[in-house]
């Protein structure tokens, strides 16, 4: 503090005819000169966008939006629509399967990775590359390997499993799984980089005192590793999810939302009603309630998060 | 960890080792195989895919179906290969990253070095951008670029890839700056030096590792965005991501899956590249994140 205020009051001294007198007000409203722009863009374009949305949301708006007021008669039109509803429980079987399967994935891998592994960084690179893919690329990809006629189906019959059938692509029950398949195989590398370095930042001392007392190695992981790797277990879970409420191009790119509408999420529903189908209100409607989504699952993880770190 | 278990049974604990190296040998597979199998697809003739299976290697080594997807095949309505597409992604990739990196590193050092009174507050409302999901912006964003007359142009692209990439790259900036001890700027204050000054003799020179990481994560986000692309652009001006999925859903003649694996892996060579050049800061832009979250 005493080194700020001597520089205000010895600086200008030192060199009076360069410093001009405004220069020092100019220069103490830089910073906030600087961050103003991006933070009035955030103010008009995330927190005016949302508001905008949420007042499309509740007119009656279809090609072209128009502000007479239509009360909650889009969101009545939403919860009546059989195609919303399948979207949401897709979301709630992906999401679930997803987030459960990478959280399972990551921690196997970055234990195992984590057992003094010769050409570790090496592997390591491996399982991370398909997250430098984009889900498009991925969604092609798959679409290819579990192509009913010339994928995985073919390669277990030329292999001598004649009756091996595997069509989920086009099985309206299964669809939704295949879009789970392909955003492991994406992300779960990135969860096992996420789990090794929660693994890497354990006191090496702890272990080593429970083996001292005759803990088995199984026993050390269940009960002091794994536990301690909460924070990563909750940071993993918030991008997870996020991940999962915003999914789109997978699906676009997988199954295109089919067959019929089976394996529609809310993205695409809100995508496909908006600016496909001229149904603006209903499209800003589905919006708002995926931004719901978001805040509920959220919210609620970080407040007892940070209530739990208040008291630890 | 493992050298405690090592020391118990030398004989359980090889089969031990050996149990998971092949665990993580199978899983490599696992990881490589889609790969594999998109480049090996992309060498095969049609003949060869129909009488083959995924994992069969193509017999002669053709590039037909790659010259295919750069050069002649159809998007839609148009048939003229991905070039085009790709020269659209470069043109608005390269200002987007540029512009909100340079935007992030000037926040994230207006925001640590000089806090002051809601920078916090600023900060944490710039953060619930990340969070949101986009679809809640896209129409009202739809109606400004329009009324602005930069709908489906490369400018509004650039645009809206800024305002919704700003806040991740000052996330960058500011975690790693306030890992830069005061001392450092204190002295250059005491100097004289002033806010400008002090950033581009001084912290700019110290930055590149954040700089690298923030150019890779937009570039990787930028590159692979479908949802604005999909949205903000049409017909030729779209971006490659698009032009794929058009490329591989357009419903004409005979299926071509050697020419859609060929265009799936131009679409992805950029973002793959920068990965195998830079993986370290690719991770390290993923977590810094995540870690801070």
């Amino acid at each position: 503090m005493n080194a700020t205020v001597l520089s205000s009051t010895t600086a200008p001294a030192a060199r009076p005819a360069r410093r001009c007198r405004w220069c020092d007000t100019l220069d103490a409203w830089l910073p906030k000169l600087v961050v103003a722009p991006t933070f009035v863009c955030s103010l008009v374009f995330v927190y005016g966008y949302i508001l905008w949305t949420a007042v499309l949301s509740l007119t009656p708006s279809r090609l072209l939006p128009n502000y007479e007021f239509a009360g909650l008669a889009q969101y009545e039109a939403l919860f009546d629509n059989e195609r919303w509803w399948q979207a949401l429980s897709n979301l709630a079987v992906f999401g679930g399967g997803f987030i459960v399967i990478c959280l399972a994935v990551g921690l196997l891998l970055a234990v195992l990775l984590d057992q003094k592994i010769r050409a570790e960084g090496f592997i390591r690179s491996i399982y991370l590359y398909p997250m430098a893919l984009s889900f498009i690329v991925t969604g092609t990809a798959w679409k290819w390997i579990l192509n009913p006629e010339f994928g995985i189906e073919k390669l277990m019959h030329d292999w001598g499993f004649a009756n091996f059938t595997f069509d989920w692509l086009i099985d309206p029950e299964w669809s939704i799984y295949t879009v789970i398949v392909a955003a492991v195989w994406q992300s779960s590398g990135f969860v096992m980089a996420l789990f090794l370095a929660g693994l890497r930042g354990i006191d090496d001392s702890i272990i080593k005192a429970a083996q001292v007392d005759g803990a088995s190695m199984p026993t050390i992981y269940r009960r002091i590793i794994i536990p301690s790797l909460r924070p990563v277990f909750f940071s993993s879970f918030m991008i997870l999810a996020h991940i999962a409420v915003k999914s789109f191009d997978l699906v676009m790119a997988l199954t295109n939302g089919g067959p019929g509408f089976s394996s529609d999420l809310p993205a695409t529903f809100m995508y496909s009603f908006a600016f496909t189908r001229n149904q603006i209100g209903l499209g800003a409607a589905s919006a708002m309630m995926m931004l719901m989504i978001v805040v509920a699952v959220i919210v609620p993880f970080m407040y007892s998060e940070m209530r739990r770190s208040r008291h630890g | 960890m493992a050298d405690m278990s090592v020391a118990h049974t030398a004989g359980a604990s090889k089969l031990g080792r050996f149990i998971i190296y092949g665990l993580l040998a199978l899983v490599c597979l696992y990881y490589l195989m889609p790969l594999f199998v998109m480049l090996s697809t992309s060498l095969k003739s049609l003949d060869e895919i129909r009488a083959g299976n995924l994992l069969s290697l193509p017999g002669e080594f053709r590039t037909d179906a790659w010259v295919k997807a750069w050069d002649s095949a159809c998007t839609g309505v148009q048939c003229e290969g991905l070039k085009g597409f790709f020269w659209n992604s470069v043109s608005f990739v390269v200002p987007a990253v540029v512009i909100s990196t340079m935007i992030g590193a000037f926040n994230g050092y207006a925001l640590t070095m000089y806090r002051f009174r809601g920078s916090d507050l600023v900060f944490g409302m710039l953060m619930i951008g990340c969070f949101i999901p986009f679809q809640v912006v896209l129409l009202p964003m739809a109606q400004t670029l329009g009324a602005l007359g930069i709908a489906n142009s490369t400018v509004g692209l650039v645009f809206v890839h800024v305002v919704y990439g700003a806040a991740f790259t000052t996330l960058f900036f500011r975690n790693y700056y306030v890992t830069i001890p005061d001392e450092l700027v204190k002295a250059a204050k005491i100097d004289g030096a002033g806010f400008l000054r002090i950033f581009f003799s001084i912290i700019l020179p110290l930055s590149v590792p954040i700089i690298v990481v923030s150019v890779i994560w937009q570039f990787t986000q930028v590159w692979n965005d479908f949802l604005f692309g999909v949205v903000f652009s049409s017909g030729d001006r779209q971006p490659i991501t698009v032009a794929l999925n058009n490329l591989v859903n357009t419903s004409t003649g005979v299926k071509e899956y050697n020419v859609d694996m060929a265009a799936a892996i131009i679409a992805a060579l950029p973002t793959l590249l920068v990965y195998i050049v830079a993986g370290k800061y690719f991770v390290r832009g993923l977590t810094a994140g995540a870690v801070k979250g």
